[in-house]
């Protein structure tokens, strides 16, 4: 049974339909990206997942339980599943350290000795642990980007969903993310990210998804979907990224 | 008249099974929570009510304060006192407005020929913050007619509502500077970038910005100072608070004073609804608004 199965899941905001009638299935260990216009609904997607925005119609099942419904525990749900930012989001008042262990402390009931030890663990695992006492804001973007991943991650979430994590990087910053994530992906950690960096898709994805017009337009293997698309929508949307 | 056929929806979307079994569950739990929201309140309310109302001396507390005959009487007399209130409020609101912005943009000023006006309005703000607004109605109150000064009224309304100004402009400056300083800097960079003057540059872009972060402070402060302008009674004007008093005295029952505190509140209740609102209308989610 696939980690993660989406059924015809809708959400609109008023009369905006963003997700008509998705369909996707990711199984553990997998790297899926999603790709399309700005707007088209890759966010609104990685938000229904969790449970960040309640779904007008559809089910979502995750580790064998539909967790659209209602009766669902949302923090239990989220517990299990780490969302990374574009904009990081690293509680400014925190140290790193601080950051990475904090759900480990409040939600997961770990001591403050263990959930040190596994934070710096993480630290070193992304490549940080020389920064565990420093504030967010002495950090590169890359770098908060990083903690915010360790964040995430430290958990040991059955899921890790990443919004456009590279999107408010400069350029030179990208490349860090985007090779701890590509690691990550050989650990066997299970991944659902949107992105624009098609080079990242290509070399990392098991499966590409397009979205368009609220339904994942065409999907497939990177090689399939980036390098001979069978819709004219991708085909379109691809030359525009390469002009 | 011909009949226009209402247009096919783009999307006719019809909730699916599941869907309608997930909001049918949603309706009844907002209908448990309406219940239990409205017992428990209905029960808190009663034990309190029955508790004030069975206590031994509520008898006497009830003729006393709650005298609906006394509420009845003096009513008119109050409600006259209070247009007093009102006028005193809205006067100072204007004033203090004005004397707080100044003071604020004083403060805020920067290089060694505006010293001294810092200092000024440093040192203002912290006389006028830390006196006790009922000290300052008294010393101005008594002190400033004396004073015999030309020109100036002598009046215990006149000196009353300039404590009242003087007193709160300290603090709604503090707000209005909190305001000016919360513009990024940024956006004065790129005012003097298109080579608009300091002044320039504070009408504006500064000023329009930091007004509208701190018009929601700003109007707690003025829902404050409605219920503070019956502080002037002290001074024997005839506001609400005095005009409770001189019916209270006739007889001893304390229920003008009821009458007052509770159209005090019919006055302040629907600003302090106006200030939330206009707060959520503003959108007040912090600066972390996207995800």
């Amino acid at each position: 049974m696939a980690l993660l199965e989406m059924t015809g899941v809708r959400k609109a905001f008023g009369s905006h339909v963003v997700l008509r009638a998705v369909d996707l299935e990711i199984e553990p260990g997998q790297c899926v990206v999603l790709i399309g216009a700005s707007g088209s609904g890759k966010s609104t997607l990685l938000r229904c997942v969790n449970l960040l925005e309640t779904v007008d119609d559809g089910v979502i099942t995750f580790e064998g339980r539909d967790i659209t419904d209602p009766r669902m525990d949302a923090d239990a749900v989220r517990s299990r599943m780490g969302l990374v930012f574009q904009s990081y989001n690293l509680f400014p008042h925190l140290s790193v350290l601080g950051n990475v262990t904090l759900a480990l402390r409040k939600v997961h009931g770990v001591a403050a000795g263990e959930a040190e030890e596994r934070g710096l663990a993480m630290l070193a695992r992304v490549g940080l642990e020389s920064k565990a006492a420093a504030r967010p804001d002495d950090l590169s973007g890359g770098q908060q980007q990083r903690v915010a991943i360790a964040r995430a991650l430290v958990t040991g979430p059955g899921l890790m969903l990443l919004d456009e994590v590279t999107s408010a990087l400069d350029p030179e910053l990208v490349g860090e993310v985007l090779d701890l994530l590509g690691e990550l992906k050989d650990d066997g950690v299970t991944m659902l990210l949107n992105t624009h960096e098609m080079g990242f898709a290509r070399d990392v994805a098991d499966t590409v998804c397009f979205l368009h017009d609220g339904v994942i337009h065409e999907s497939g293997t990177p090689a399939q979907v980036l390098d001979d698309p069978s819709q004219e929508r991708t085909r379109a949307f691809l030359s525009r990224l390469r002009a | 008249m011909t009949q226009v056929p209402a247009p096919a929806a783009p999307n006719p979307w019809q909730p699916s099974p599941v869907q309608q079994e997930r909001d049918a569950w949603r309706r009844r739990r907002a209908v448990r929570s309406g219940s239990v929201a409205a017992l428990s309140t209905v029960l808190l309310v009663g034990l309190v009510g029955t508790a004030v109302v069975t206590s031994p001396g509520w008898q006497r507390v009830q003729e006393t304060y709650f005298d609906w005959d006394k509420a009845v009487d003096s009513f008119p007399a109050v409600l006259d006192g209070l247009w007093l209130n009102i006028r005193v409020t809205l006067l100072c609101a204007v004033l203090i407005v004005a004397l707080s912005l100044l003071i604020a943009v004083m403060r805020t000023t920067r290089g060694p020929v505006t010293f001294p006006l810092r200092l000024l309005g440093t040192a203002y703000v912290d006389v006028f913050r830390g006196l006790p607004l009922l000290l300052v109605i008294f010393l101005l109150g008594f002190g400033g007619p004396a004073l015999n000064l030309s020109g100036l009224p002598r009046s215990a309304l006149f000196w009353g509502c300039s404590a009242l100004v003087l007193s709160y402009s300290a603090y709604v400056a503090e707000v209005f500077r909190a305001g000016i300083e919360s513009v990024h800097p940024s956006q004065r960079l790129a005012g003097r970038a298109l080579g608009l003057s300091y002044g320039q540059t504070l009408r504006h872009v500064v000023l329009p910005q930091a007004w509208r972060r701190v018009l929601p402070p700003l109007m707690n402060d003025l829902v404050s100072l409605q219920k503070d302008s019956g502080l002037i009674a002290v001074l024997g004007v005839y506001d609400a608070i005095q005009r409770a008093r001189v019916e209270t005295s006739l007889d001893f029952n304390y229920t003008p004073y009821v009458v007052a505190g509770f159209l005090f509140i019919c006055l302040t209740v629907p600003m302090a609804r106006a200030t939330d609102w206009f707060a959520r209308k503003q959108g007040f989610h912090g600066a972390g608004g996207m995800l």
